[in-house]
């Protein structure tokens, strides 16, 4: 069992507050991404749960034992480093062999666990080389081999892919899931693109401004965003949001008078982009098409409704062009509706 | 015709600083082997001879050696020691660094005089000995008769003096190697000490193989700091040459030592650059 127990956790360096008050809770097997834009405490979260980084408050505790003082070395976890920090001295054997022999484990050991490693990740003809000939790609999996030899019960990733071409980073992403499911490692994945954690994880923890704002499965993050800042965050394009206003509980979208889950006011309907359908102008939200870009597998339709930009998906053989004005039917079941005010979810509609 | 410019710019700009090396680097160099090869201007084996059957030549070639492999060594330790510690500084890393510097600014003549004040028989060391009751009264420690002393008196100074710029050489190393690796290290186990010899000081070899060349060629040539707290009772090679020159009068003596200290110097380059030579392919 190693399940990873992140309580209260706080980092200020300085007068900067990174970390505030993070509390996490990996089950045993499980993958979680975290998920947020470049310095909203990802990497400082990561490195207080391997110990290279002290907290100023809270604990961490894997598998039952509260490792919160404990150095790291005697963590006994994995991680694979955003610039790899495979040792450039050392052949890409003894980079995996590594960990291995900081265990003692004898020579019988060593060389089965290392071929293992070698064979997961398709690098055994690289063993004798030294990573200077190596491509970035293959640094990377010499990385994960490293990791992935000592059988580790918790691996942390911090950005492992950000450094690859976005064609090597599709191929190493599936990879990565089918051997973690495998080896079924407790996993702690930082990432800042959406697409990843969506692809990779089990749960995805959002963060923003050094707090965690939504913890939850890929599809409800994707679909049930808990304020503005996930739903625009997380998808892409990102979530619609539509100001409306609310009379008697019934929102106005154009032509449609949709149940709201306030009595009057001011809300944000919000959208994904894919869940509206086309009508005729005058059956549905007026929406004045301004560009439309093939994709291939859909088309991407960016116009004004009302005085707001947003952006639909259409077939890919759209008919319509650049200067039409259609009419949008939204998807009722899946709106989001915001406070417009605070940016965050409001109560189901229907 | 630009790009002729363009390809002849770099050479350009290289000449001054070549010619100017060449008159007062090279044309001494070609007259010192000459000197050293001549007798009476006829080609003449005779200065390396006399140099060899000196009554000091087989001291001084000795104590040059043993001064070098002692001091050496311990100021590659200590700075080690010294940057690992500064790496560990959270707070006015800058403040040590720049105290620990400080003998570098001192001349070797002054660092010397210094150490002789400390080590001579009414010095500070005897003072404070006597007022402790270790000795009864001032005790000479730099004579021909307390060669060990007298040994470890320029050990302490030279180490004193010198060891700032390994220590330089090496806190530059050191802050080129990304903390990655150490982390990574430790990730998977390392103690710190198996970190120190596993990955920091492989990757430190660059640095080290500079701080050695560069001390060790500047400790082959050591003699202000000698001649300042024991005269002759300690000879080395650049002092003898400077004998020679001065005391004897015969130039043709000295440049045959001059050139016995550059030949050494170069063949300990030569093995520096061998010995702890980083293959291209284990460069980070
Ligand atoms: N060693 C440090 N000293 C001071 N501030 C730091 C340090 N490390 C990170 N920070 C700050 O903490 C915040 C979070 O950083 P980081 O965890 O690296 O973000 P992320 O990995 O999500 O991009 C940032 O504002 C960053 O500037
Ligand atoms: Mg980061």
């Amino acid at each position: 069992m190693a399940d990873i127990q992140i309580e209260r956790v706080r980092k200020d360096f300085g007068a900067v507050r990174a970390l505030d008050e993070i509390t996490l809770h990996v089950a045993d097997g499980e993958f979680v991404a975290l998920l947020g834009p470049s310095g909203c405490g990802k990497t400082t979260l990561l490195r207080i749960v391997a110990g290279l980084e002290t907290r100023t408050a809270g604990r961490i505790v894997i598998g039952g034992r509260d490792l919160s003082d404990v150095p790291t070395r005697n963590r006994g976890l994995a991680m694979v480093f955003q610039n790899y920090a495979v040792f450039p001295h050392m052949t890409v054997y003894e980079n995996i062999a590594f960990g291995l022999r900081m265990q003692g484990a004898d020579t019988t050991r060593v060389q089965a666990q290392v071929k293992r490693a070698a064979e997961l990740l398709h690098i055994e003809m690289l063993l004798d080389r030294y990573p200077a000939k190596l491509s970035g790609g293959q640094r990377q999996r010499v990385a994960v081999a490293r990791a992935l030899a000592v059988e580790p019960p918790v691996l942390l990733m911090d950005e492992p892919l950000s450094n690859l071409d976005a064609l090597l980073r599709l191929e190493m992403r599936a990879d990565l899931k089918a051997i973690l499911q495998e080896a079924g490692t407790t996993t702690i994945y930082v990432t800042h693109d959406q697409t990843e954690a969506m692809g990779l994880a089990d749960r995805i923890a959002v963060m923003h401004g050094g707090r965690i704002v939504q913890f939850d499965t890929p599809m409800a993050v994707y679909g049930r965003p808990q304020s503005t800042f996930v739903g625009g965050f997380v998808g892409s394009p990102p979530m619609n949001f539509i100001k409306v206003d609310v009379t008697g509980g019934q929102a106005k979208l154009g032509a449609l008078s949709l149940p709201a889950p306030v009595a009057s006011g001011s809300v944000l309907a919000g959208i994904r982009a894919e869940d509206f359908a086309l009508v005729e102008r005058d059956k549905g939200l007026p929406f004045n098409v301004l560009v439309v870009e093939p994709l291939g597998s859909h088309a991407l339709m960016t116009g004004r409704v009302a005085d707001q930009i947003i952006r639909v998906v259409a077939p890919p053989d759209t008919a319509h062009a650049a200067g039409t004005e259609i009419g949008l039917a939204p998807v009722q079941q899946r709106i989001v509706w915001m406070d417009a005010g605070s940016g965050t979810a409001l109560g189901r509609s229907a | 015709m630009t790009r002729a410019r363009t390809s002849l710019l770099p050479y350009l700009l290289l000449a001054p600083s070549l010619l100017f090396l060449a008159a007062l680097f090279l044309v001494p160099l070609l007259q010192t082997i000459g000197l050293s090869l001549t007798e009476n201007g006829e080609l003449s084996p005779a200065n390396y001879q006399r140099m060899v059957g000196d009554l000091n030549f087989v001291p001084s070639l000795r104590n040059t050696f043993v001064l070098v492999l002692v001091v050496v060594p311990a100021q590659v330790v200590f700075a080690l020691a010294m940057a690992t510690m500064l790496q560990k500084l959270r707070l006015g890393r800058d403040i040590v660094l720049w105290i620990w510097t400080i003998p570098l600014g001192v001349s070797d003549l002054a660092a010397g005089l210094v150490w002789l004040a400390i080590l001579q028989d009414r010095g500070y060391l005897n003072s404070a000995l006597m007022a402790l009751g270790v000795i009864d009264g001032p005790t000479p420690w730099l004579t021909y008769e307390t060669p060990v002393a007298l040994f470890f008196s320029v050990v302490a100074a030279e180490v004193w003096r010198a060891t700032a710029i390994v220590l330089v050489i090496l806190v530059a190393g050191l802050q080129l190697i990304p903390r990655e690796y150490a982390e990574a290290a430790e990730v998977f186990g390392a103690r710190p000490w198996t970190i120190f010899r596993r990955i920091t000081l492989p990757l430190l070899r660059p640095s080290l193989q500079t701080a050695l060349i560069l001390r060790t060629v500047l400790a082959f040539e050591v003699f202000a700091v000698v001649y300042a707290i024991g005269g002759r009772n300690f000879p080395v090679l650049v002092g003898e040459a400077f004998v020679w020159q001065t005391d004897n009068q015969n130039t043709g003596v000295a440049a045959a030592y001059a050139m016995l200290v550059v030949v050494i110097s170069l063949a300990s380059t030569v093995f520096y650059l061998r010995a702890l030579r980083t293959p291209p392919e284990q460069q980070p």
